[in-house]
């Protein structure tokens, strides 16, 4: 069609239009055959192929559910198997009359009513023809029952099906989580053909954190069918592939060793490779029994975790978030050298209580109500972590000032969640003057740079980060992110490096010097834990406040409820030289931290000592080393 | 063309009276008789395809109602009041869309709806009647063939809506609306250079867009199609039982009511975008070919209306409206006989559904008031 530019030429323009709609004519009229076309060849070349299809009621597809990936500790220690089980479903389109149907079911077998709950969920999603489970874990006996009644019973069938079993009770509930059924609330969010004959989903922990490698892919059959929905044969089938097995870095026996130290007192134990950043035990008591929730959890049983006064559904180690007192005087004693404010050998007066200039209240040191003095005339950086004195971290803190605390703390993961390979985990709180104006809205007051300064006030920080920032002193500087996962089909599982402080390496011999004075030394506040010790460790306690003390009060331990004493914490890493284990230790509302120390030494104890070597982790220098 | 004629096919004198009333009220009869008898044929497929509930079939039909009264409003505007409001009613449009990219509501990762006071509406089922009339408005009196510019710009016309839905994001829309605006630039005579230039850079561009545009469920969806036994348990369902359904009708159809596969729940969406599976299962091909037949006439007599107007505006405007419908229908019947992806295009005037049908009817509406555009005030 030639381009020359014409003026308005009305029957040229309709010529133009008349031409290109008959063009549209025709492009529609062939596009249309096309469709009829395609239509006849459904509807009368492959008449008889669809109209075979449409016979439904004979040919099924069924869903083959894949295998879900087994867990296991570092030495091969089954933490989540698969068992067997037996489970009774439900054809809708097979029964004539449900109602009566679940009628005769509940006369013989209990069902309870979230089971029917579940039931009715499901039968709106369900496919046509697709089996509806209302009971898992049929006995003997009922499946007996079920056996002999099947001929007045048609629609209803009777599947073995694999099923998550926790075999440690409530050892590792925190520590890898548990599976639960799919609730309505997952089954919208699902890629639901992807679930299609699959039950359950991670609900919590390393379990729902690593379903989509648990999980596996689903597989499916066509099946031909009787009248009554029993298969007759299988027309074509492609297997599952199951789910990847998982590798923790978790230790059996050192995961014990915690709980058992721990025992009825509720608290918390992390402990991580400082090489690795692998997490080696990771405990909160009280735990539960994963087991509870495989199938759903009774009402009664769920009532009586959910208000139980010790809240064992809690995971203390990642969701609780704890004022970390003065188990951080060692890191705000590097930031000082850092900073350059301080030199190990800087010393500071010490008559027991510290005044900000020009303010008149006296903030005090925890010593000054047992001796009514000070730790020293003056104090320095050693007697200061090893002694934990107070009134050196008010100087250093009111000098450091609130931000550049906040500056140099960061590196040792606090503050921000450290990414561990779990649900629920919390952040704790890194304070600064920018964190108290956007949360609070309020500005900073100096006062509350020295309660920093001794990890009190706003500071707030989980048992997990405290782990971390141990393994962090450990390593002279690297912080990893911890993780869980060591390996997963065989392959090895990397934890990142997330930051390194750079320090020099007399500063860090004498924070390592003063760590291990804590124990090692006729004054350190947990050396009644280094009696008959066989290796050194580098450590420092923590006492948490629950309640404020007013100014002047009398703190009398034995009066204050049981529910408002201090916490009691505790890091250490070991052996000083070379170290293998990092952890953190806290105990609710166990008055102080000298019922936090006994606890790591017991956990460092069975890593360090312990007598039969684990089979893979025989190394020649005597202790287990991450394989 | 010479001096216009006013007749109808197959004008009776017994149909005078009604005639001459049809044409007071600005309504084209036999287009109007052949929309309602289809309406009236989806409403029976409904009532199988809703698994026999009758409230459907009369919500469905209120929507018919209302749909019919939008018609009749459309059908009494002046075509060049039409062709005056068009730049403002395109405007409104784009800033419409332009606000559902920052205020809309929607699910599923898709924003697609505005929500004023509670009432809840989707601004790209105004821009499909927005574009033929901006883009006719646009081309219309500055000489046809278009100029180079006046491609340029109308293309500019096309995509700036076009994006802003690609973006909420609604493929489907985005290249239906694109189309309606290009259909215009079509029948306006663009050159056969550009129209092949065009398919080539579509060839071209087809890998890049595959490999960046598209989102995975879009790449899932043409994967499907090619094979739909890929996923049998997933998005492939939808076509193996659709085809199911249509295949196992063969040319009786199983009969009202009788369709196994709908009656049964196999059919998803069977009453919205998979109808025309229903239709065919229970009616066979005889069924399909009565419907396609219709659909037929409908577009032929939208294209008559088209070669008859008198100003190149308005036929402009009934071409591309009609050549739209026809996109609809094809697409639709193509995507639930497994031939195109599956994009959430309903079969026009069957499938449930409230807003495309009266979206729908209001086009029509628009091509009525072209096809009784007096013919004296154009200037020969």
């Amino acid at each position: 069609m030639p381009e020359s530019i014409t003026l308005k030429d009305p029957g040229r323009e309709s010529r133009i239009f008349l031409v290109r709609t008959l063009t549209a004519v025709l492009i529609a009229c062939a596009l249309l055959a096309g469709i009829l076309y395609r239509y006849y060849n459904l509807q009368i070349r492959d008449y008889e192929t669809y109209r075979t299809q449409s016979e439904r009621n004979r040919v099924q597809l069924q869903p083959l559910p894949p295998k879900r990936g087994l867990i296991y500790d570092r030495n091969g220690v089954l933490l989540a198997d698969n068992r067997p089980s037996h489970m009774l479903s439900i054809v809708r389109e097979r029964v004539e009359d449900l109602d009566a149907t679940l009628e005769a079911l509940r006369a013989l077998i209990p069902i309870s009513e979230s089971d029917l709950e579940t039931f009715h969920q499901k039968l709106g999603h369900r496919r046509p023809y697709e089996a509806v489970p209302l009971r898992f874990r049929l006995t003997e006996e009922e499946r007996a029952l079920l056996a002999v009644n099947r001929h007045r019973l048609p629609g209803v069938t009777v599947d073995a099906q694999l099923l998550r079993h926790y075999p440690h009770d409530a050892l590792f509930s925190h520590a890898i989580g548990y599976v639960g059924r799919i609730n309505e609330r997952e089954m919208q969010a699902l890629d639901q053909s992807a679930y299609r004959g699959t039950f359950h989903i991670g609900k919590v922990g390393v379990e729902r954190y690593y379903e989509d490698v648990l999980h596996g892919e689903v597989g499916y059959q066509n099946v031909e069918t009787n009248a009554h929905g029993r298969v007759l044969r299988v027309l074509e089938r492609f297997d599952p592939r199951p789910g990847e097995d998982l590798v923790l870095h978790l230790d059996y026996q050192l995961q014990q060793a915690a709980e058992r130290a721990l025992g009825e007192q509720r608290g918390a134990v992390v402990a991580i490779d400082p090489a690795t950043g692998g997490v080696l035990a990771l405990v909160s008591t009280p735990g539960f029994d994963s087991n509870l929730f495989v199938n759903g959890i009774s009402t009664e049983d769920y009532a009586a975790l959910r208000d139980s006064p010790d809240v064992p559904l809690f995971n203390r180690a990642v969701q609780g978030q704890y004022p970390p007192g003065s188990t951080i005087k060692p890191m705000m004693a590097l930031a000082g050298l850092q900073a350059g404010l301080i030199t190990p050998e800087t010393t500071v007066p010490d008559p027991g209580w510290y005044r900000l200039p020009g303010d008149s209240r006296r903030y005090r040191d925890w010593i000054l109500k047992i001796r009514g003095t000070g730790h020293a005339p003056r104090v320095d950086l050693h007697m200061a972590i090893a002694e934990s004195c107070d009134v050196y971290f008010y100087d250093l803190a009111r000098r450091l000032t609130i931000d550049r605390m906040h500056e140099l703390l960061a590196p040792y993961g606090l503050g921000e969640r450290t990414g561990l390979d779990t649900t629920n985990e919390r952040p704790g709180v890194l304070p600064s003057t920018r964190w108290k104006r956007d949360h609070l809205g309020k500005p900073w007051y100096p006062g509350e740079t020295l309660s920093a300064g001794i990890g009190q006030g706003y500071m707030l920080t989980t048992p997990v980060q405290l782990a971390v920032a141990t393994s962090v002193l450990a390593t002279r500087g690297v912080q990893r992110v911890p993780q869980l996962l060591k390996s997963v089909g065989g392959v090895a599982v990397e934890a990142p490096e997330v930051s390194r402080i750079e320090a020099s390496p007399e500063h860090w011999d004498a924070i390592f010097e003063s760590m291990r004075a804590v124990v090692h030394s006729r004054r350190g506040t947990a050396r009644k834990i280094g009696e008959g010790m066989q290796y050194e460790m580098a450590s420092k306690t923590g006492t948490a406040q629950v309640i404020g003390i007013a100014q002047g009060a009398i703190y009398r331990e034995d009066e204050v409820a049981e529910r408002h004493r201090n916490h009691g914490l505790f890091i250490a890493f070991a052996p000083i030289e070379a170290p293998t284990i990092a952890l953190a230790v806290i105990v609710e509302n166990g008055g102080g931290a000298s019922v936090a120390s006994p606890i790591a030494r017991a956990v460092l104890d069975d890593w360090l000592l312990r007598e039969p070597p684990q089979p893979d982790a025989a190394a020649s220098e005597g202790v287990p080393v991450d394989g | 063309m010479g001096d216009y004629v006013r007749q109808m096919p197959g004008e009776r004198a017994g149909l005078q009276d009604s005639a001459s009333l049809a044409r007071r009220l600005h309504l084209d009869l036999p287009l109007l008789l052949l929309l309602l008898v289809v309406a009236g044929l989806g409403l029976v497929v409904l009532y199988s395809a809703s698994g026999q509930q009758l409230g459907a079939v009369i919500r469905q039909a209120q929507y018919l109602l209302v749909a019919c009264t939008v018609l009749l409003v459309a059908a009494q505007i002046d075509v060049q009041r039409y062709a005056r409001w068009a730049p403002w009613l395109y405007a409104g449009g784009v800033l419409l869309l332009v606000a559902v990219v920052f205020f809309g509501v929607g699910a599923k990762g898709a924003q697609r709806w505005l929500s004023i006071g509670g009432f809840r509406f989707q601004p790209s089922e105004i821009m499909k009647l927005c574009m033929p009339l901006m883009m006719a408005w646009f081309l219309a009196g500055r000489g046809l063939p278009p100029r180079f510019t006046l491609v340029l710009g109308s293309l500019a016309i096309v995509i700036l809506p076009a994006g802003l839905i690609l973006v909420q994001p609604d493929l489907g829309t985005s290249l239906l609306i694109a189309a309606s605006g290009l259909f215009v630039l079509f029948l306006a005579g663009i050159g056969w250079r550009y129209i092949g230039g065009a398919v080539l850079l579509a060839v071209l561009s087809a890998w890049p867009a595959w490999m960046y545009l598209l989102k995975d469920y879009q790449r899932q969806r043409i994967l499907t199609l090619l094979d739909p036994e890929s996923d049998k348990l997933g998005a492939g369902w939808n076509i193996i039982q659709s085809k199911t359904a249509i295949g196992s009708g063969g040319w009786e159809g199983k009969g009202w009511l009788q369709g196994t596969q709908s009656q049964l729940d196999f059919l998803p969406e069977g009453h919205t975008d998979f109808i025309i599976a229903v239709l065919a299962e229970e009616f066979g091909l005889r069924g399909v070919l009565i419907l396609l037949a219709l659909y037929l006439l409908i577009l032929l007599r939208g294209f008559w209306i088209a070669a008859n107007a008198p100003s190149t505006f308005g036929r402009l405007v009934a071409g591309s409206l009609t050549l739209t419908f026809f996109v609809y229908i094809f697409v639709n019947m193509g995507m639930v006989a497994g031939l195109l992806p599956v994009v959430g295009v309903p079969l026009p005037l069957v499938s449930a559904g409230g807003t495309s049908l009266v979206t729908l009817m209001a086009g029509f509406g628009v091509l009525m008031a072209v096809a009784t555009e007096p013919r004296t005030v154009i200037p020969r």
